[in-house]
């Protein structure tokens, strides 16, 4: 029987999924702010979001929001594999999210180095790597949506016998 | 190295480079004919007489590039997005159009007392880190390893994000071609956008841009960048002129250099939409190379903050590993 576990120790304190979660839709939100359609579709008319249509702006916050991801992923890692490698496992559904977010990750790291002055990648690259990260946000925004709905978790417990 | 004519960038860097010809050895296109490392123009404003023999060429020998789109246009929603539509005034040549990408541009200034009209070719300055292609969702808008910036007719949607986030507002749109027809015409896309594309297909074969070969006062000279600036600066130098464009938007492969100062020159400019300024611009990306330089202490703080709570560097905050057996 897989128990799915909402926290414990190891597991994620609530905290910290609301942290996660606020990080995941801030990045969702500047990230569809890269493409130019929240001035067409009145969202930067909203009384306090006209910077929202601030390429710029969104940008800045999409990379804040990557690094604040990086923070997580990189302190859960750690927690995963001092504590809680023994006490749980992910989830298929976890699985699912963990690699979708791993695309997002890679593919949005090498969108980060392309910007750097110093690098020129292959047009081909490039527009492949900006479709994989708009595939994996995609791909992502989904399973999330799914999972919600079918309320599969991320985390079950291991039993040992 | 002194300067460089347009003769010499032919049989010098051209060959120098080992690429002299057309089909020589397998390159990746974007590496075809060219060097290593940037190729930057140098326009010599002074010598400039404004005959337009530049944009004539430009546009004959682009034409096979113009947009030719379908009528009417899909209809957008909502319905205050607009179109741009060029196809009926393809004529205009005193301005950026997607049928017109150099135009001279005309300022009255004073040089030692007299009263001239300085004339300048204006187009796209093909930034050394352009944020139109940086910023570009799909990969349309792309930076060429040869400093060259073009926007891919095929790819691009027509957003404009490139002209929004570009300090000289170069790209131009133009409704009703593009990619955009074939996936939601009427919620998302709305053209293509043009600019100067440094003759991308000429150099590629070796050739000198159009506009650089039919100047009749070789206004433009064409080279690996170190080189070009090196040129601009001594010229710069021998006419006690100013240099706009080296550090510019964190620097551009286009260097104009003026017998005035470009303050003076970019307020005797005519501006306006299609109608770039000449005015300092700091780089567009600074930022978010800095906050990409930070990304890396994200992790490392991660690891660290795991590391202290999950080894119970502090006080061992619950009976932790409970397991089930
Ligand atoms: C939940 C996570 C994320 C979501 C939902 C997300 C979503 C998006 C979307 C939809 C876009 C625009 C579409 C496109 O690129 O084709 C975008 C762009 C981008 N994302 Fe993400 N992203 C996420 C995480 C990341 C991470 C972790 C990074 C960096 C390490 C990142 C870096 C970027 C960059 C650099 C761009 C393009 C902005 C630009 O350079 O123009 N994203 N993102
Ligand atoms: S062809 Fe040369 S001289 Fe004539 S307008 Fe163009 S740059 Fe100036
Ligand atoms: S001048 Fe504008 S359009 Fe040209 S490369 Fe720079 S940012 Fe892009
Ligand atoms: S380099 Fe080519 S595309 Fe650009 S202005 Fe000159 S002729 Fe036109």
């Amino acid at each position: 029987m897989e128990k799915t576990v909402a926290r414990s120790s190891a597991a994620p304190s609530k905290a910290m999924v609301r942290l996660y979660i606020a990080v995941t839709a801030v990045l969702a939100f500047t990230g569809f702010g890269q493409m130019p359609i929240f001035k067409r579709y009145y969202l930067a008319d909203i009384p306090g979001l006209g910077w929202s249509a601030n390429f710029y702006a969104t940008h800045a916050i999409h990379y804040l929001g990557a690094s604040l991801l990086f923070f997580l992923m990189a302190y859960h890692i750690t927690g995963y594999f001092l504590a809680g490698r023994h006490s749980y496992s992910l989830t298929k559904s976890g699985w699912a999210r963990v690699i979708f977010l791993a695309g997002l990750t890679v593919t949005g790291i090498f969108r980060v180095l392309k910007n750097m002055p110093d690098i020129v990648f292959s047009p081909n690259f490039t527009m492949f790597i900006d479709f994989a990260h708009l595939g994996f946000a995609m791909l992502f925004l989904f399973s999330c949506l799914g999972f919600l709905i079918f309320r599969t978790g991320w985390l079950k417990e291991v039993t040992h016998n | 190295m002194g300067k460089i004519s347009r003769r010499s960038f032919i049989k010098g860097s051209l060959a120098a480079a080992g690429a002299l010809s057309v089909s020589a050895a397998p390159l990746p296109a974007s590496a075809k004919g060219i060097g290593p490392g940037e190729l930057a123009t140098m326009l010599d404003i002074g010598k400039c007489i404004g005959c337009g023999a530049c944009v004539e060429a430009c546009r004959d020998s682009n034409e096979h590039k113009f947009p030719e789109p379908d009528k009417p246009f899909p209809k957008m929603y909502p319905p205050r997005v607009k179109t741009a539509d060029w196809s009926e005034q393809r004529d205009v040549d005193d301005r950026l159009t997607p049928y017109n990408w150099l135009f001279i541009q005309y300022a009255d200034v004073e040089i030692d007392g007299e009263q001239t009209t300085l004339t300048v070719p204006r187009r796209c300055m093909h930034c050394t880190n352009p944020p139109c292609a940086d910023l570009c969702p799909f990969g349309a808008a792309r930076k060429l390893k040869n400093g060259i910036t073009r926007i891919h007719p095929d790819i691009c949607l027509g957003g404009a994000k490139c002209k929004m986030v570009c300090p000289w507002d170069i790209p131009e749109r133009q409704t009703g071609v593009g990619p955009y027809l074939q996936v939601l015409p009427n919620f998302a896309g709305n053209g293509v956008m043009f600019k100067c594309d440094r003759c991308y297909d000429l150099i590629e074969q070796g050739n000198l841009p159009a506009c650089i070969e039919a100047c009749p006062e070789d206004v433009q000279t064409i080279g690996p960048r170190d080189e070009i600036i090196a040129a601009a600066y001594a010229r710069a130098k021998e006419i006690n002129g100013y240099v706009y464009g080296d550090k510019e938007n964190g620097g551009t492969n286009t260097i104009y250099v003026s017998p005035v100062p470009f303050d003076v020159l970019n307020e005797a400019l005519d501006k306006g939409p299609g109608m770039p300024h000449m005015a300092p611009v700091p780089d567009s990306m600074a930022n978010a190379d800095t906050l990409a330089k930070a990304m890396i202490l994200a992790p490392i703080a991660g690891l660290a903050a795991g590391f202290i709570k999950f080894t119970g560097g502090g006080k061992p905050s619950n009976p932790s590993n409970k397991k089930e057996s």
